[in-house]
């Protein structure tokens, strides 16, 4: 099985990398579009903003890329985010728009003054998902992030922090995480390894 | 809900963890990377590594053992000791360190902070502040592992950290640590309710209640403590679970 990590301007890929290697799995980081397209599961990961980013995947080409693929592929974060239609993050953004969510800015309340959202949360996520698959009910991933996705029909996995957003989405053959199944302990890779078996 | 985070802090000196530490279930109890990892599995939230070492050679085995850790840990940490400048910084991340802690050199340098903040995002940069409350009743930080007195106090020091960019603040009480009658759940109170990023407690763990008071009298996100852990005076399962009983949100693996 070939799997490519995509590399563009977000930090923190090569720690998917790290976490796909403890499963055995060697994967190739690559920002070459036909390297992405020929993979058998794509990983679109990282840390980072949203404007900036998206801009460098469009001056590289990467934003069609991204939008063709037909094999699984998994976006983390702000891999996640850009998934989206738009984000609040540098204004208002135009994403990728696989999924119609839109990314939000998260409000403090008076309950919750915290932001960004950082540590170990739960996430309740639909039993019937192969990405959740052989997970406890209710388990803590690890999050860091000041944006969030809003929820809708391809919503598989809900967390509630100051208001509830999407904590995964499906469509197709596109699967996204907000959390990070690669800093997430056993059920993190317990994910990633429901992934590489889809 | 978000749970509370429980941190065992190592103490690193040429790529080697210092302090007696003694597990019966690891074969190296020397080598960091065995050790976070047996923390780990015991259901520890974060990593923090804080390098000791004096000399340059030392500082290159560091930045070895946090591309190993970053390898075998699936959980994140954070590294800390010896950051003066961006490009220690730039080393760290690209080594596989989740977040750095900036101490000494934030104080000499806070234009680090902003750097550190733009160049990487806020949720890299822990700001840790080393300070002793004072006869005068205030909290004054300190420089070099509490060695130097600095004109900066407490709460002034950790708002200017926040509208820096730190991504959050690791408050360690010289007054507590080491005394193992609980945390500075006063200060906490107050540092916690004024500033909108997590705070990390440390310093005065002695007993599993001084987490509790932690977490609801001082209001801390999170709290560090080395030694217990590392001498086994509280099992980090036992922790959490007394925690969860009592209320405190608590990831239990």
């Amino acid at each position: 099985m070939k799997v490519v990590i995509i590399k563009y301007n977000a930090g923190n890929i090569f720690s998917v990398d790290y976490a796909l290697r403890r499963l055995g799995v060697e994967a190739t980081i690559s920002g070459d579009a036909d390297i992405i397209k020929s993979a058998d599961k794509v990983i679109f990961p990282g840390v980072g903003e949203a404007e900036t980013t998206m801009n460098y995947l469009r001056e590289h080409g990467l934003d069609n890329v991204i939008k063709n693929l037909t094999q699984p592929t998994l976006g983390i974060c702000i891999g996640m985010q850009l998934l989206c239609k738009s984000s609040e993050e540098g204004g208002i953004v135009e994403c990728l728009g696989i999924f119609d969510e839109v990314v939000k800015k998260f409000v403090p309340n008076e309950s919750i003054i915290k932001v960004p959202h950082m540590g170990w949360n739960t996430v309740t996520a639909d039993p019937s998902s192969p990405l959740f698959k052989n997970l406890i009910n209710d388990p803590y991933f690890y999050y860091v992030h000041s944006y969030h996705a809003t929820v809708g029909k391809d919503t598989i996995a809900t967390t509630d922090y100051i208001n509830q957003y999407s904590a995964a989405l499906h469509k197709d053959n596109f699967y996204a995480v907000q959390f990070h199944p690669e800093k997430s302990g056993k059920v993190g890779e317990q994910l990633l390894k429901n992934f590489l078996e889809l | 809900m978000l749970a509370k985070r429980i941190i065992p802090c190592l103490d690193i000196k040429d790529g080697q963890t210092v302090k007696g530490v003694n597990f019966v279930n690891i074969r190296s109890v020397g080598d960091p990377v065995e050790l976070g990892a047996e923390y780990s599995r015991l259901g520890a939230d974060e990593l923090v590594f804080l390098d000791i070492t004096a000399s340059h050679e030392g500082r290159k085995t560091f930045k070895d053992l946090v591309r190993r850790i970053a390898e075998n840990i699936s959980i994140p940490f954070t590294v800390g000791g010896g950051i003066h400048e961006i490009g220690d910084v730039d080393a760290l991340l690209c080594a596989g360190a989740d977040k750095v802690s900036i101490n000494s050199a934030a104080i000499k340098n806070p234009d680090l902070i902003s750097e550190v903040a733009k160049g990487f995002g806020s949720q890299v940069c822990t700001v840790a502040i080393d300070a002793k409350l004072d006869e005068s009743g205030e909290w004054t930080c300190y420089l070099n592992g509490g060695r130097v007195a600095t004109d900066k106090k407490l709460f002034a020091w950790a708002k200017e950290a926040q509208e820096r960019g730190a991504g959050e603040i690791l408050f360690t009480s010289m007054n507590h640590d080491g005394v193992k009658q609980g945390f500075a759940n006063d200060a906490l109170r107050v540092l916690s309710e004024s500033l909108s990023i997590p705070v990390i407690a440390s310093g005065g763990a002695g007993k599993m209640e001084h987490f509790k008071d932690v977490f609801t009298e001082g209001k801390a996100d999170a709290a560090l403590a080395a030694s217990i852990f590392h001498f086994h005076e509280i099992a980090i399962p036992d922790l959490k679970k007394y925690l969860r009983d009592e209320g405190i949100p608590m990831r239990i693996v």
